[in-house]
């Protein structure tokens, strides 16, 4: 039993923390929130790239510094804790652990190298509409070796060089690789919520594209991808929360009311003590990702999605009342928590809602203890 | 991050596995009323296997060798007892001797007197139990009015206590008491441990709305206690209620019960027109909730474990595991009787699922977010001692005791 960051794994973390903190200061935050059609800070992004951070899951084989998974869960603790306005997640949580989960060989050879580096940003493209994507109203179609539709949104889609696409090929739904700079690719930016993260529509047109490793149900791939991308995105929403509660916490130690500081009322202490114990579980949920993660665990697709669940609450719980305890200035542009509100909520629906992750989580409960009643029963 | 036992725990377990399963209680043979934890017939077997830990070297596992104890490690212990648990044994009459007010008292007295009670309490001779909270203090543990005088070299203790959990199982007591009223709250106080036979001391049992009496008021009249008996330095008691509480925040974390598990069975048994309540969207949603929030508390247990392992004391993290307990079970077993519709108001051991242990833990979950310290008191210690907030405004600071309102 040892469920905590190694001493080492603590050290990375500790740097990544200093590295942040003089790379990504709130002002280069706010850079990219006053101008959002950069989409992300380029000069960060370099910076970042060449720690090496890009490639700290992705094996030396392909390029990558192969630091391990909860390294990396480290960094994007930390990442999130910064609101980095990088294109990170996108392109190493979702791309390369698609790539490095469904490519084939060749395709990890030919793509991973760059992403490793920081050269090529990679996304993945999804949503089409509002409600859900299913294999029933999937749009976007994949024949003859070409991409026809529309995506919207797509996270980091300007910034991105190359997208896994989900799209409804001759055999039903299929992941396939597409070059966002290549032919029969129209894209705009796409103003969203958190404009510090930046998101586009793509329309494709008979875009060039291949099918991502041997094909096969693409709905399935693209689950299995998503709970790898869940557990490291329930790391940046950890940081998130825990920065949104300390600046809460550091509020009302420092506001006044009636004669004392707001933070010794009950109405405060209960709140944020109600916070940090949603943290606590997100903590604890991800910390378990993590290590079902690193170790390709069995029980990965129920702890991803618990993880997944319990980041978005407690991030949306830190963001929302880190406002509430600031109050009136909490509601304005200047003050910085609604670059948290808004982060959880950039955070809470790429990969999907919470709500979708419940359902998944209780299939998975279900199924599990189905097959572990027919095991007793077998014996 | 690594959550397998590693070779030697792995084998600890196969050890003690085989070893519980070979020796267990046979409660069987009890009759089904005597077979409820807080009953004679039960304490008795829970006496015997006590007495079969010790034999075999499976109690108080992390204790020296010379104190009764196995001279193991903290997740041996911590791996006993989940495999105590995982064979259905539930032992709630040694925990807070052994865990909690013996450990606490060693550390203040090495008097041959009470070294001699340690053995017995090792081999399950006697039961301890805590005599701290009282009709007028509760969460405000240090508003404690049982007064002890000094009268040559014994004390003479009036006064009640309540609330006192096995009181009335019990051989031996730690006492808190008031010494000196004329200083502040938490100066005056003293700790003397007693014989739960000492005349003048009256156990009352009190029956909880669920219908149980782990519960006692301890009445005090003229009570007299040796001098030698005294825990720690006179108007020094509060240390000693912080040392006992230490240790109860270590002691958090095992525990068994209903979980989200259960509630997938009971589902699973309730037939609507579409199936059974799993097919139901909102329940769905309900157990995904109460799987994250659960599963968390267990994890949870497991970071206390390795700041133990580390040799780091455990951190505040258990008060937030005790919140999602108690306030989860409350709400899970309100869901359950829902999920029953109107057939959830019988409580019944031959019509109700599960002998009507949803029902029963329905009321009981009311004293989870009591006990132990309530809801408010726990957000207050997360607040203050994790996120730094101030302390609420105390009238009572610096105030001799016998000044302190009393709202009498």
């Amino acid at each position: 039993m040892d469920f905590d960051y190694t001493d080492e794994q603590k050290a990375l973390k500790d740097e990544a923390r200093r590295f942040l903190g003089d790379a990504s200061p709130i002002s280069v935050v706010r850079g990219v929130l006053e101008n959002p059609e950069r989409g992300h800070d380029a000069a960060l992004w370099a910076r970042v790239a060449e720690q090496g951070w890009c490639g700290a899951a992705i094996p030396e084989a392909y390029g990558g510094s192969e630091f391990g998974y909860v390294e990396l869960c480290g960094l994007a603790e930390e990442l999130g804790r910064s609101l980095a306005p990088v294109p990170f997640a996108s392109s190493v949580y979702q791309f390369a652990e698609a790539v490095l989960a469904e490519g084939t060989e060749e395709q990890k050879l030919e793509l991973l190298p760059a992403i490793a580096s920081g050269e090529a940003i990679g996304t993945i493209a999804v949503s089409e509409g509002p409600g859900k994507v299913s294999a029933k109203r999937l749009a976007t179609r994949y024949a003859n070796g070409t991409l026809t539709g529309e995506k919207l949104p797509v996270a980091d889609g300007m910034a991105a060089g190359k997208a896994v696409v989900l799209a409804m090929g001759s055999d039903g739904p299929v992941l396939v690789l597409t070059d966002l700079a290549g032919p029969g690719i129209d894209r705009r930016i796409v103003p969203t919520l958190d404009p510090t993260r930046g998101a586009a529509q793509i329309v494709f047109d008979n875009a060039p594209a291949q099918v991502l490793g041997a094909g096969g149900d693409g709905i399935a791939a693209l689950a299995r991808v998503h709970d790898r991308s869940a557990v490291l995105m329930s790391f940046e929403q950890l940081g998130g929360a825990d920065r949104a509660l300390e600046m809460a916490r550091d509020y009302a130690l420092e506001r006044y009311a009636f004669g004392r500081p707001i933070g010794s009322y009950q109405a405060i202490k209960h709140k944020l003590a109600d916070v940090f114990i949603r943290i606590e579980v997100a903590r604890a949920s991800a910390y378990y990702g993590a290590w079902a993660l690193s170790t390709n665990a069995a029980e990965l697709p129920v702890a991803a999605a618990a993880a997944r669940i319990a980041g978005c609450n407690a991030y949306w719980q830190a963001a929302k009342e880190n406002i509430q305890t600031h109050g009136g200035i909490g509601f304005t542009w200047e003050a910085d928590p609604h670059l948290h509100y808004r982060r959880a909520r950039h955070l809470g629906l790429v990969l999907g809602s919470a709500k979708a992750w419940k359902h998944k989580l209780t299939d998975r409960l279900e199924a599990q203890r189905a097959a572990s009643n027919a095991e007793r029963h077998a014996a | 991050m690594n959550f397998d036992d590693n070779p030697t725990e792995a084998q600890y377990r196969t050890k003690v596995r085989d070893w519980i399963a070979a020796n267990k209680p046979n409660l069987s043979v009890l009759p089904p009323e005597e077979r409820l934890v807080w009953t004679y017939g039960h304490k008795n077997a829970m006496r015997d296997w006590q007495a079969t830990k010790s034999a075999g070297g499976y109690a108080c596992i992390t204790w020296p060798k010379e104190q009764g104890g196995a001279g193991g490690t903290q997740i041996e212990d911590v791996i006993f007892s989940q495999e105590e648990t995982a064979a259905e044994i539930h032992d709630p009459y040694y925990i807070t001797g052994l865990k909690m007010l013996i450990p606490a008292i060693l550390k203040f007295n090495s008097d041959a007197k009470f070294a001699e009670r340690v053995p017995l309490a090792v081999r399950g001779d006697e039961i301890w139990c805590q005599l701290f909270s009282e009709p007028s203090s509760g969460s405000d543990s240090a508003g404690i009015r049982t007064a002890a005088v000094r009268q040559d070299d014994e004390w003479v203790i009036n006064g009640q206590k309540v609330w006192n959990s096995g009181a009335a199982h019990a051989d031996y007591g730690l006492l808190i008491t008031r010494t000196d009223p004329d200083q502040p709250k938490h100066k005056g106080l003293a700790a003397f441990w007693l014989k739960m036979d000492t005349p003048g001391l009256e156990v009352r049992p009190i029956k909880t709305m669920g219908g149980d009496s782990e519960l006692n008021e301890v009445f005090f009249d003229d009570v007299r206690i040796p001098d030698d008996q005294r825990v720690g330095a006179v108007n020094d008691g509060w240390s000693v209620v912080l040392a006992t509480l230490m240790n109860e925040r270590a002691a958090i974390g095992q525990s068994n019960g209903l979980t989200w598990s259960d509630m997938m069975d009971l589902a699973a048994s309730v037939p609507t027109d579409e199936g059974t309540v799993m097919d139901d969207d909102a329940f769905r949603d309900l157990i995904a909730d109460l799987y994250v929030d659960l599963e968390a508390r267990r994890l949870i247990g497991f970071r206390t474990l390795t700041a133990i392992s580390r040799g780091q004391s455990p951190g505040p993290e258990g008060s937030a595991a005790k919140l999602l307990w108690s306030g989860g079970t409350q709400t899970m077993m309100s869901e359950a009787l829902d999920m029953l519709g109107e057939f959830g108001l019988v409580q019944d051991s031959v019509l109700s699922p599960r002998a009507g242990a949803f029902q029963q833990r329905f009321l009981w979950s009311c004293g989870l977010r009591i006990g132990g310290g309530t809801d408010e008191i726990q957000k207050n210690i997360i607040a203050e001692r994790v996120l730094g907030l101030p302390a609420d405004v105390r009238v009572d600071k610096g105030v001799p005791f016998r000044e302190i309102p009393s709202g009498r």
